[in-house]
């Protein structure tokens, strides 16, 4: 039995918002509402951190545990659900979440607290899969198309994964252990490619300077 | 007179040292809910599935190692 999860890397993420821009397209989200949204910490200081957040779906979710009218299912492939039609929007799980992924629409003119709306795991809901209902109150259903959750698979650094919680752990492994750290990760070398001589020959990163070569430019003597 | 008021006490006393047997206990024993809402089709329950679990897992599985660029791109 599949656990589906989300896996967001700290160090990919470039905070640029299209995993909520094609969350909000995907599903016709209203206005107000964001299933899904970028965090980030220490922002505009060296060394910021940006992470996608979502609902976590939870294997024990606090949702479902508050909940008055126990509106909340966990689907076989771990998905956290919801059922609209019971939902009162009382607001409880909200207050719950950890992560703050239950969102509540303004309806009506006043501000009344509609229906909570959350990520679905593009999972829909539970109503016939890919029918006019079912989109209507969850969103489109990827997971019966044989699809991943739109965010995870548009994301242009890879930054956000999504799918079974193990071949995510699989894929960030083998990712943590390719790329190194320090200088490794974002250098010059992962950038343009790493030099194709030997080892310090001239020219080549690490070789010893000639005592004839011009000092570069803005170079102190 | 100090008789009563003597009975009276022990009266009193015993009457507050037993009311404690009467103690009902306070801790809510939690009672996991059940789910009350429709219920919901599995994934591969329609088209283009019908019902093929094991297609559907194939076709997720697909999708999930596209995510892994270093397989990808080799």
């Amino acid at each position: 039995m599949a656990r589906m999860k989300f896996l967001c890397d700290a160090e990919r993420c470039i905070e640029c918002n299209g995993c909520v821009t094609a969350c909000k397209q995907e599903h016709d989200i209203p206005w107000g509402v964001n299933r899904r949204r970028v965090v980030t910490i220490n922002d505009g200081v060296p060394g910021e951190r940006s992470i996608s957040v979502a609902c976590m779906h939870c294997s024990d979710a606090p949702c479902m545990a508050v909940c008055p009218v126990d509106c909340f299912y966990r689907t076989d492939d771990g998905v956290v659900l919801h059922d609209k039609d019971l939902c009162i929007g009382c607001g409880y799980c909200f207050y719950a979440c950890p992560f703050g992924a239950p969102q509540f629409p303004q309806a009506g003119a006043f501000g009344v607290r509609g229906k909570m709306d959350k990520c679905t795991f593009c999972a829909g809901g539970p109503e016939p899969n890919n029918s006019e209902a079912e989109y209507k109150k969850y969103g489109r259903n990827r997971l019966a198309e044989g699809k991943l959750p739109v965010c995870a698979e548009m994301c242009s650094t890879k930054a956000l994964l999504g799918g079974e919680g193990d071949v995510l752990a699989d894929i960030y492994r083998e990712r943590v252990t390719t790329r190194g750290k320090g200088s490794e990760v974002w250098g010059w070398a992962t950038a343009y490619g790493r030099p194709e001589g030997p080892k310090g020959a001239p020219g080549m990163p690490g070789a010893p300077a000639s005592p004839g070569a011009p000092a570069p430019a803005g170079a102190k003597s | 007179m100090i008789r009563t008021t003597i009975s009276v006490l022990i009266g009193a006393l015993l009457a507050l040292g037993l009311a404690g047997c009467g103690e009902r206990p306070q801790v809510v024993n939690y009672k996991k809910g059940e789910y009350q809402g429709k219920p919901d089709q599995k994934a591969y329950d329609t088209a283009p599935w019908n019902g093929n679990k094991r297609d559907w897992e194939v076709a997720l599985a697909t999708r999930n190692q596209s995510q892994n660029e270093y397989k990808r791109i080799r």
